[in-house]
Order: C-alpha cells, then structure tokens, then sequence
C-alpha cells in the first residue's frame, strides 16, 4: 500500500518535472535544455518574491510563472530560433543557457539550506494507514489537473489545435495559416511556465539547490526519451513506469539508486524499443 | 548607389583546383606544411618556456584538448554527438587508479590498459544506445555519467566518494607536459589522416551524412559507430588515467560536468570540421577559464555563454576563419 | 524459363497508422529477368523496394532471396548477400571527388569477397567501375565534386555504388524519373549490358514506354494490392490495369 501511494505520488513528481519538456519537444522540436535551470529559477524567483519583496505566497507564484514563461520565450526568440532545424546546435545553445544560468546562481550564493519554499499545507493524513502529508496530495491533485487541462488545451482550444497541428506536419499547417514560430514560442513558454509550475510544487519537499536544476534535466530527458520523444502522452506513461520502478527500489533495495534505475530503465526501453515507447521515429528518413 | 561585394580569391598555391593541389615550389610546400608545423613547434617550446604555474595549466589543457579532439572526431565525422565526455574520462581514471592501487602495476602499464581496456568497456556501455541518432543519442549520452556517480557514491565501491588515494604519479613535470602534448599531437595526425585520406574515415564520413547510403552498401553502421566510439574513447580514457597519475588519486570528480562541456565549448568555438579546430579551441579555454579560476563557477558561465554565442552566432569558429583569411585574399569589388 | 528463382516474395503485408500500403502482394522473379513495377503515386511501389531489400520492417509475409528467407534480415545483411538498390533520393558526398563516394561500398566486406584480394586501391576500382556505366565520355567527371554533378550523372553514380558491390540483383528506385530523353536513351543500353551480365533488375518507374520495351515481366500495383502480372502485352490488354491506372481506354499513350 505504502508502495502504491509513494510510487504514484513519485511518479506524478515526475510528469511535472518532465512534461514541459515533452510538450516543447513534441509541438516544435525544440529540446530545452534549459528546462532544469528553469526550474531552479523559477522556485529561486518564488522565494525572492516572497522573502525579499514580502509578497503573498499565491502572486510570488504566479509572478515566478510568468517570468518564466517569459524567459522561455526570450530564450526561444532571441537564440534558439536562430539555430532551428539544427538540433545539435538547439541543444548546445539550450543547454549552455542553462548551464549559465545554474552557475551563475550558484555564484550568487544559491547553496546550502537557506533557500526553502514554504509548503502549501501543513498537516498528514491517513490513507489505508499510511501517513501523506498535504503537499505531496496537493502535487497529485496539480498533477493531475494539469496533465487534464493540457489535454483539454491541445484537443478543445484554438491554439492547442495548432500546436498538435504543427507537431504532426509543419509544412501543412503553415500552409494552412498557421504562424509556426509563434505558435513554437508559446509552446517554449508553456513549457518553462510548466517548468516553473513543479518547481513551486516540489520544491517545498526540500531545498533550492543548483544540483537540484540538472537532475530535474536528466529526470525531464529521462521520461520524455522513454515515452518517444515528442509524445507528452507517452512521457506520463513512462513518468509510471520510472516512477514506480523507483519507488520500488528505494523499498527494496536502497534509496542511492533511484538515479541508476531510471537510467537502466532508459537503455532497457530503448533497446527494446528504440524509438521509446510512443515516439515515432521514422524507420526510413528519406527526406526530400 | 555604389554597390559593393566581396570577392574571394585563393593565394598561397597557384594551380589547384577543388581539392587537388598542383606544388611548384618550396614556397608553396612551406606555405601548405607551414600552419602545422607552427602549432606543433609551438606546443613542443611552450612546456621549456612557461613559468612552473602555468606548466601545470598546460598538462590540464592538454587533457581537455585530447577530450576536445575525441569529441570533435565523433560529433563532426561520424555524427554522434556526446555529451558525455566525462564517462570516459572517469572510466579510464578508474581503471588506472584500480590496476595502481589493487595490483600495484606502475603507470606505465596502467595507463595504456586502462584507454584500451577502458575504451572496450565504454563502447559496450554504449553500444544499446549506438542505433540511435541525433538528439536521442546525445540525450542518452549524457545521463552516463551522472548515473555512474550515483552507482559510485550509492555502493561506496573504490573508495566510494573519497575515492582513492597515494596512487603513484608520473615522475617530474616534464614527463607529465611532453607525454599529454605528444599524445595529444599524434591522436591529431592520425585522426586528420583518418578522415581525411583512409577508407573508413569515408565510411565514418558516410555515418554521419547518408546513413542510408552506407546501409545499402552492405555496411553495418552500428559496428563502424562502435569502432568510432572505440576511437574516441580511447582517447578519453587516456586522459582519465593520465589525470590520475598526475595527481595521483581517482575520485568521483572524473566524472565531472567540466569534462563533457568544455570539449564541447573548445570544438564549438574552435570550429568545426577540421580535426585541429578543438585542439586550437581547448587551448585558448582552458587558460582563460584558469586565470578566471578566482571567480568560482563564474568560469563555468563564462564559457558556456562564449559556447552559446559561437553556436548561434559565429558558427564557423575561429579555425575556419583563420583558415579562410590564411587561404584567401578578400576585397571589395564594385559591382 | 529454366533459369533459377531468385527472389520470391511471398504475402508481404505492410501498414502505416491505418493505411494499408501493401496488402498481400506475391511474385516470383527468375535470374536475369528485369521486372517493371508501376503503379499510380502512393500505390506502394517504393514501399515495396523498401521492404524487399529490408529498410522497412514487414507486418507479414516471407521474402526468399536465393533460398534464403531474408525476411528478419536488416538492410545491410540484405545487401551482403547481393540484393542491392538506388535510391530516389541521391545524397553523395558533396565535398569529395565522384570516384571516392565509391569507396564506402567497396570497403564492405561483400566487395572484398567478391573482388578475392584483388581489390588493390579502391579509388582505381572505383574509377574501373564508374567507367563502366559511362562516365568515360569525359574523363574529368570522376574527379569533379559531386556535388557539382548533374542529375543524370547522379543517377549513374547511384547505381555505380550498386554495382560495387557486385550484386545479383539490383532494385532500382525510380532511376528515370527527372531524366531528359536522351539521357534516358543512353540509359537503356546500360540496364540491357547489367542483365546480359545476368543481373536480375526490379525497376520502378513511372516513365512506362520505357520499362516496357526493357521489362520481361510487369507488376502492377494499386493501393497497394498487385492488380496484375505478367508481359507487357499482357498488362496492355488488362481491363483491371486500364480502369485503375490509365482511366479507362487510354492504350494511344503507348503507340
């Protein structure tokens, strides 16, 4: 029991963690890098806003979101979208971004235990017998409001349906009208703003620490590689698989080998599968 | 209105068309030989001149070098972009500091077994990840690394996070330079000869630019991927035991980011498609980063944003456009 | 016919999403025949040659090249065993003189058994073979930039990378398509010299007055389902061919 809850809630930590990630490469094919130190960002922007600026918890957030979700756009529209088609050079540029700016916080003094985010809601229950403490329900209620909402969005909206046109077949949707740059910003945006999103989330669990910005990285490749790359659908699916398979080992085994799991877990997914296990890398790329 | 472009024109040696060279006269052999023989001279004279201080600078720069080269080879000859450098680095560091500690085999012996027995060990880590291409590949690449840490500090195996100590080191510091700048130069020449004069370099070649071609000519791309991989890791593991016998212990810090992003920032900056750019590239770095070293991670900024820059801005790197200003003349002609 | 079978293929069924691209198609193909494969657009023919010579994975069927059952192999055992092709789409080397885009096939390890040691410098093989398939009109085309070459020199230097590899059978992909007239007639000889040398030929093409005059046998696809087989008078006087692929009565396209 203890196991079911503990691996459902680790898993839904991760589709936060990854889903911005998966949503930005699926809708444009732009693989932010940057996404961990988004992340750390936005949770580091949070606790100024909140302890420096002395404002209330729910605007600090909201704030944090939109600077992020701006940073993601600038960060799209300034450099990335210089290099598209590119994806080595998307790659370095992204994650040189977010390598300079996970240092460039550690330098300003990001390390050790004073930066924490307040939680939520205080207090445990009880579930079968086993002690959640609010934050970790309210991270799976949020995650499974947001993973509901993105899929209302990208099946019911306008912009949503652009977004998963772009995904399927870029020339035809910009012959169909749609702008493919702006509708890659707002995708980057979204992303970082969902970067931003688990940060506040999780981040209460524990400290803001730099190290923190590049596991939340390799956990986002992690998940999104597994499922197929550019299947957010296929990233929840595997944010479960990893997720549990985590969960069971720091149960059975040791608590040190969540990382070397979900690592395993990547090449075993990939040597069965090699496109992950949604993704739809072409067999054939022969390209006009 | 005045209109202007620039014209190109080759100088140096008179007949030659694309890519074959008619020489004439020793003036056109010094002026084809003549920027290689500067930067070997060069790398060979710096060790006897350099204050103690920055001769210790220049065995790291030879290391990184010696990673930049190997990443280089596989990101711009057979496609495959690591982004885990330090996997090599750290595996070769291991084996070395192993065979040392255990055995106690000096670093003569060590250090060749280790970049061969390492670079083995490597390209079968590799291998599930060698049919996949592009991004998915470096992606993988990249998570290496940090989960040998993690399997490292978790297990507490080879001394677990002191890693282990009072290994031997390597005599005296001439022997550290002059080691790591002959090998970093011979990987060079042999590497250049490879790509661009032996058949499996155009197979290597092919990899990277027509997979398909490469298939329906009867090659297994995934066997040439892993002789590539091999090479590179060779090279890698080399620099891992060679670090390990310059100071003479072996820690987790092999694994280190540093090792993966800064031959990455050397080949990006230096410039692409020639084997030297990232040599030429780690070389300027690494002495920058140093003096920058009072800054803490501030360097680690520093040259990811010159990284950024390069990738989106200068693309050609400094190799390319020393090249094209030493091989071209350039005016302005009215049109 | 008494020359041996060579390639069977045998219910190859094929599905991308929901659309099926080949559905259950079957034929037989005898050493040194040259078979047409036509087909209106999208009707599978490329797919077919993708999953004959192993670049796409089959949903069901056999396929037999020389007995052996090559249908699990990948792309490039296929090629070692002899069942090479052209590709529609040719990316060379740009960067490098015709004849050493030849050298890759020719360091594989069919070549060096086929050429038993005596393969010596590649880049003279390579240039051996590129006159045999008419580079030789200009002596200077070998050692030109690929990149720089015209698309009907393309188109030969495709099957030169073919015929490296001394196959027995080649599968050509479209390898008239965007080619003049002359140039196609100067192409024709070079495909009847391959089969006199008893390489068998698969061709697909669109450009049907052509394939016909070389063709021993004809398939013809449709949504991906073979509609008929058989010699080129056959497939004239065919009512399912004329209904699906030339609208109705069209047989002046051919006089």
């Amino acid at each position: 029991m203890e196991l079911l809850i503990y691996g459902l809630i680790n898993s839904i930590s991760l589709v936060l963690m990854s889903i911005g990630f998966a949503l930005a490469y699926g809708v444009s094919r732009v693989p932010n890098f940057a996404h961990g130190a988004l992340y750390i960002l936005s949770g580091y922007l949070t606790w100024i806003f909140l302890n420096r600026l002395q404002m209330p918890y729910v605007l600090a957030i909201i704030m944090s979101l939109l600077v992020a979700a701006c940073i993601g756009a600038m960060l799209y529209r300034s450099i990335l979208i210089r290099v598209r088609g590119m994806p080595i050079s998307e790659i370095i540029a992204s994650f040189g971004v977010g390598v300079a700016i996970l240092e460039l916080l550690r330098w300003f003094g990001l390390r050790g235990t004073t930066y924490m985010l307040p939680p939520f809601a205080k207090g445990m229950v009880y579930i079968g017998g086993v002690p959640v403490d609010l934050q970790r329900l309210i991270i799976v209620g949020a995650g499974i409001a947001v993973v509901a909402l993105l899929w209302f969005f990208t099946h019911y909206t306008k912009i949503g349906l652009a977004l998963r046109a772009i995904a399927q077949n870029e020339r035809a949707a910009m012959v169909l009208g749609i702008n493919a740059d702006l509708v890659a910003t707002i995708s980057v945006a979204l992303g970082s703003a969902l970067a931003g999103l688990a940060a506040v989330l999780l981040l209460p669990l524990g400290n803001i620490t730099v190290q923190t910005g590049y596991e939340v990285l390799i956990f986002a490749i992690a998940v999104s590689v597994c499922g197929g790359l550019g299947s957010w659908g296929g990233a929840v699916v595997a944010s479960f698989l990893i997720g549990l398979a985590q969960i069971t080992t720091v149960t059975y085994i040791a608590s040190h080998y969540h990382l070397v799991v979900a690592m395993l877990t990547i090449i075993l997914i990939l040597i069965l599968k090699p496109s992950g296990l949604f993704g739809r890398q072409k067999e054939l790329e022969e390209r006009v | 209105m005045q209109e202007r472009r620039r014209e190109r024109l080759d100088r140096g040696v008179k007949v030659r068309s694309d890519t074959i060279y008619a020489v004439s006269s020793a003036k056109e052999i010094l002026f084809l030989v003549g920027p290689g023989l500067a930067l070997v001279t060069v790398l060979l004279i710096l060790p006897l001149i350099l204050p103690p201080y920055w001769q210790k600078v220049l065995t790291i720069a030879g290391v990184y070098a010696l990673l930049a080269v190997s990443f280089g080879f596989l990101a711009n000859f057979v496609g495959l972009v690591n982004l885990g450098g330090a996997m090599f680095v750290g595996v070769g560091g291991y084996i070395s500091g192993v065979l040392n500690s255990t055995l106690g085999l000096p670093p003569l012996l060590t250090i060749p077994i280790a970049s061969v027995t390492g670079a083995l060990l490597c390209t079968l880590l590799l291998l599930p990840c060698l049919p996949l291409r592009g991004v998915y590949f470096a992606v993988v690449s990249f998570i290496y690394p940090l989960a040998t840490v993690m399997i490292i500090s978790a297990t507490g195996v080879w001394g677990g996070t002191d890693g282990i100590a009072g290994l031997n080191v390597l005599p005296n510091v001439w022997v550290n330079q002059y080691v790591i700048i002959l090998v970093v130069l011979a990987c060079m020449f042999a590497l250049t000869r490879l790509v661009n004069h032996a058949d499996i370099g155009l197979v290597f070649r092919g990899v990277k630019d027509n997979e398909l071609a490469i298939r329906a000519s009867a090659l297994n791309v995934t066997w040439y991927k892993a002789q590539a991989v091999f090479i590179s890791a060779a090279m890698g593991c080399f620099g891992g035991a060679y670090l390990t016998h310059l100071y003479g212990w072996v820690g987790m810090s092999l694994f280190a980011m540093d090792f993966s992003i800064l031959p990455l920032a050397a080949t990006v900056v230096g410039g692409t498609s020639t084997i030297y750019g990232p040599l030429v590239g780690a070389f300027l770095l690494v002495p920058i980063s140093e003096s920058l070293r009072s800054f803490g991670t501030l360097r680690i900024v520093f040259y990811s944003v010159v990284m950024v820059f390069c990738v989106v801005f200068w693309t050609e790197g400094i190799m390319n456009y020393l090249r094209r200003r030493y091989e071209q003349f350039e005016r302005w002609v009215r049109v | 016919m008494s020359a041996k079978l060579i390639l069977e293929v045998r219910h190859v069924s094929k599905s991308f999403g929901g659309i099926k691209a080949i559905n259950d198609v079957s034929f037989n193909l005898r050493q040194g025949q040259i078979l047409g494969v036509i087909g209106p657009n999208g009707s599978g023919k490329t797919t077919l040659n993708n999953l004959i010579t192993g670049f796409i994975k089959k949903d069901a069927g056999q396929i037999i090249f020389k007995g052996l059952d090559i249908s699990k192999w990948p792309a490039y055992k296929i090629a070692d065993a002899g069942l090479a092709r052209t590709f529609q789409i040719m990316r060379p080397y740009p960067t490098l003189p015709v004849y050493k885009n030849l050298v890759p096939p020719l360091y594989s390890p069919r070549a060096r058994r086929t050429a038993r040691g005596k393969l010596g410098d590649r880049g003279a093989v390579a240039i051996d073979i590129l006159e045999e398939v008419g580079f030789e009109r200009d002596a200077r085309v070998p050692y030109k930039l690929a990149g720089t070459l015209p698309l009907g020199y393309l188109k030969r230097l495709e099957l030169c990378r073919c015929l490296a590899l001394r196959p027995e059978l080649i599968v050509c992909d479209e390898i008239f398509s965007g080619l003049s007239m002359s140039e196609i007639a100067s192409m024709i000889p070079l495909m009847e010299r391959l089969q006199d040398e008893g390489i068998t030929l698969i061709m697909v093409e669109h450009r049907i007055k052509e394939l016909f005059k070389l063709a021993n046998k004809v398939l013809v696809l449709n949504f991906g389902e073979k509609i008929a087989e058989g010699d080129s008078s056959d497939i004239f006087n065919d009512e399912k061919v004329k209904r699906a692929y030339f609208g109705g009565e069209t047989t002046y396209v051919f006089k």
